[in-house]
């Protein structure tokens, strides 16, 4: 049985706002059956605020599929349509005190039927762009798709390389395998084979000689580089609704604030370390990015609370 | 005799998962105490301390060859699991046959020979999936079929005894015999099999079959490889000289010696499992066929373990079921993708053709010889409110019945 938290069980055992709302203003249906789980969530809106007065769901799915669509009713009770669109899932979860990594895709369903919900109240049409695969690291959540994905757009070689872009296999290591197999595949479909003594020298090299900052560019240079990199990330990070900016730069170390959905999310440190790596790339020299708090509190937190 | 857990029922736990796994028998375990104080000599060593043990493994192996009705007790080799010995016989078939790069086996294996056999598949050898139908039965004409084409390629075929998911038996005994008769080696996972369905492996075709101590009320951590002498046969794991030099390692003594008693107490209850153990069975899924509507037994029904019933409850989801059921203190199991982890639901299920709405429900409950008529009851109490309540919160559920035209009322988009 999966190690569920307590709250997880309670909104299992006693679900909130399970039932068929009469006549509601906003429904969105989304779901997966294959993976087993498909979610319809009701709301009521008023019309001139645009406040949600009540949520109610039904689901069809596992302990945790259940306790997400609960919880999810009870954030979003009280909040604006636009108020709600801020909700993640990484909020659904931590709502719920944590979720297994196989059981994270049931916070993602959560918000998708939010989305859904909005978009079928503003008669607009929902398209699902998220697909998802089997679960590589159970470190840190990443599935096939996703590395797939990111070693294609990235021209990705080495497990190392998948490591830094999606931080899969950072962990305790038993998917490196897994991860190999996919390299494999994905640099077969160029006539690459994948070589992983190429991955091991690396990581010596990496090792052995740690490189000097600031060989060859001027300061300006530097920090001309630093914000191009950081501009080139921000639409990818917007989507999802977060941001990158630029801090301070001190030697080889770039100071960051993430702010919105990148903050405090468990897939920040994946945020950085992508970020750092495409730095160094581009710079040639070693970086290291330092996520900090910004001087005032980002906007997106502010939205986040409830009107009086 | 049931484990000493307690739930929010106050009542002992019930538990129906043994095809997962099973209780150790105390006669068992009372066996076995001695050999890791008293008698925890080496069986190779020439002293008393060693004698002794070796003495206790001879007659340990006598008790599973009893049991199987091997012909030889030198047939019997010890190892440390059933997926060793899966492993142990696949490899070595091709080890010893390396002109010969096929494999038969069927869709619904254990995933000790599934993942194995995928494995090799990516390491250049042929694969040939032999599928089944919607009961879960194999169609022996495809297979003497491939065994008249693809005979003199075949290094191996393995098809299981009986399905861990459903029970469902499958006729190993002709099948080897039609492998034989094509020149081909055959293997059988009997995991689950193994002290349910009695064996005459001296009268049968059958080259080499494998055992689970853990399934059959001995410890976890021990199994056997029947090897039909003659077989030709290479070592998973060389080094010293036991087991005859066909699997190296220090003997695990006493879990050898509990598998030995195990397998001689099994033989005793084989008709106390197919007659009372199989009443239970039979009473609970037709009790809960009977209180539960749009729920369905899965696989060949006529033909499957008398100690397993899977049932199929029409749009909700397995975890569920089972976290309930849990809360009621009921141990089952379910094919559901949600409980492994994994996107799909079991692989069992798919290949039976069926539907995902169904797949995802299945619950599994499995008798050993502990159980009693009176769990047997408060099961059937407790599953149908169970059923009720989740689809009370499903979307494909209505006021009393699925909801009609699903494509109309509920069309989720699909991520």
């Amino acid at each position: 049985m999966w190690d569920y938290s307590e709250t997880v069980k309670e909104h299992f055992f006693n679900p909130r706002n399970a039932r068929v709302m009469e006549e509601p203003d906003a429904i969105g249906d989304v779901g997966s059956i294959q993976c087993g789980d498909a979610l319809r969530l009701t709301l009521k809106v008023d019309k001139d605020t645009e406040i949600i007065q009540d949520a109610a769901f039904q689901t069809f799915g596992c302990g945790s599929a259940i306790a997400s669509s609960s919880v999810l009713t009870e954030i979003i009770k009280g909040k604006t349509l636009d108020e709600a669109l801020l909700v993640t899932n990484q909020d659904i979860a931590n709502e719920l005190d944590g979720l297994p990594p196989e059981k994270m895709h049931c916070s993602v369903m959560g918000r998708e039927a939010l989305q859904a919900a909005v978009a079928n109240y503003r008669g607009e049409v929902w398209r699902d762009d998220h697909e998802e695969g089997a679960l590589i690291c159970k470190c840190f959540a990443v599935d096939a798709v996703m590395i797939e994905e990111t070693v294609r757009a990235n021209n990705l070689r080495t497990v190392e390389d998948v490591t830094n872009y999606t931080k899969a296999g950072g962990g305790c290591s038993a998917c490196h395998e897994g991860i190999e197999e996919i390299l494999t595949r994905v640099l077969a479909e160029t006539g690459e084979a994948f070589n992983a003594r190429a991955s091991r020298q690396k990581l010596h090299a990496d090792k052995e000689k740690p490189k000097v900052p600031g060989k060859g560019l001027s300061n300006i240079e530097r920090i001309k580089r630093i914000e191009r990199v950081i501009e080139a990330v921000r639409p990818q990070l917007q989507r999802d609704r977060g941001d990158v900016t630029l801090v301070d730069v001190d030697g080889d170390t770039v100071f960051v604030n993430l702010v919105g959905a990148c903050s405090g999310c468990q897939m920040a440190s994946l945020t950085v370390s992508g970020i750092q790596q495409q730095m160094m790339e581009d710079l040639g020299e070693f970086i290291r990015v330092v996520p900090v708090p910004a001087e005032k509190p980002a906007s997106a937190t502010v939205k986040l609370e409830v009107p009086a | 005799m049931t484990p000493p857990t307690q739930n929010t029922s106050g009542l002992s736990d019930v538990y129906l998962d043994n095809n997962a796994t099973t209780m150790v028998d105390p006669v068992v375990v009372e066996e076995m105490l001695p050999f890791f104080t008293v008698q925890f000599g080496n069986p190779s060593s020439i002293h008393s301390f060693g004698n002794n043990v070796g003495r206790s493994i001879k007659k340990a192996r006598q008790q599973v060859q009893a049991l199987l009705g091997a012909e030889h007790d030198s047939e019997i080799v010890f190892t440390a699991c059933g997926t060793e010995s899966d492993s142990t016989a696949i490899l070595s078939a091709l080890k010893a046959q390396p002109e010969r790069k096929e494999i038969i086996t069927t869709v619904v294996e254990h995933p000790a020979v599934l993942s194995l056999c995928e494995y090799l598949e990516k390491d250049g050898y042929t694969v040939h999936w032999l599928k089944v139908d919607g009961k879960g039965r194999l169609d022996l004409d495809v297979y003497a079929d491939l065994l008249e084409e693809r005979g003199e390629h075949i290094a191996i075929v393995s098809v299981m005894w009986a399905n861990n998911e459903t029970g469902t038996i499958f006729p190993v005994e002709k099948m080897a015999t039609m492998a034989r008769d094509a020149g081909v080696m055959f293997h059988t996972d009997a995991v689950q099999a193994v002290g349910k369905v009695p064996m005459m492996l001296a009268d049968s075709d059958i080259d080499m079959l494998s055992l689970s101590g853990h399934k059959l009320h001995a410890p976890k951590g021990v199994g056997v490889l029947y090897l039909k002498r003659g077989t030709r046969f290479r070592p998973l794991l060389r080094g010293g000289h036991q087991e005859r030099g066909r699997r190296a390692g220090t003997e695990n003594v006493a879990s050898i010696v509990a598998l030995g008693k195990a397998c001689e107490l099994a033989a005793e209850k084989m008709e106390y499992e197919n007659t009372v153990v199989k009443a239970m069975r039979d009473r609970l899924q037709e009790g809960i066929l009977a209180a539960v509507p749009h729920c369905f037994p899965t696989g060949d029904v006529e033909n499957r373990l008398p100690n397993t019933c899977n049932i199929a409850f029409e749009y909700i989801e397995g975890e569920a079921i089972l976290m309930l059921l849990n809360k009621a203190g009921i141990a089952a199991s379910s094919g559901s993708a949600c409980t492994s982890g994994s996107l799909e639901p079991s692989h069992v299920m798919m290949a039976m053709g069926i539907p995902y709405t169904a797949a995802h429900g299945t619950i599994r409950f499995s008798f050993s010889c502990y159980n009693t008529m009176q769990e047997v009851e408060r099961v059937i109490a407790a599953v149908p409110p169970i059923v009720a309540q989740l689809r009370k919160l499903s979307p494909y559920w209505g006021e009393d019945g699925p909801i009609e035209d699903p494509e109309r009322l509920f069309a989720p988009t699909y991520a």
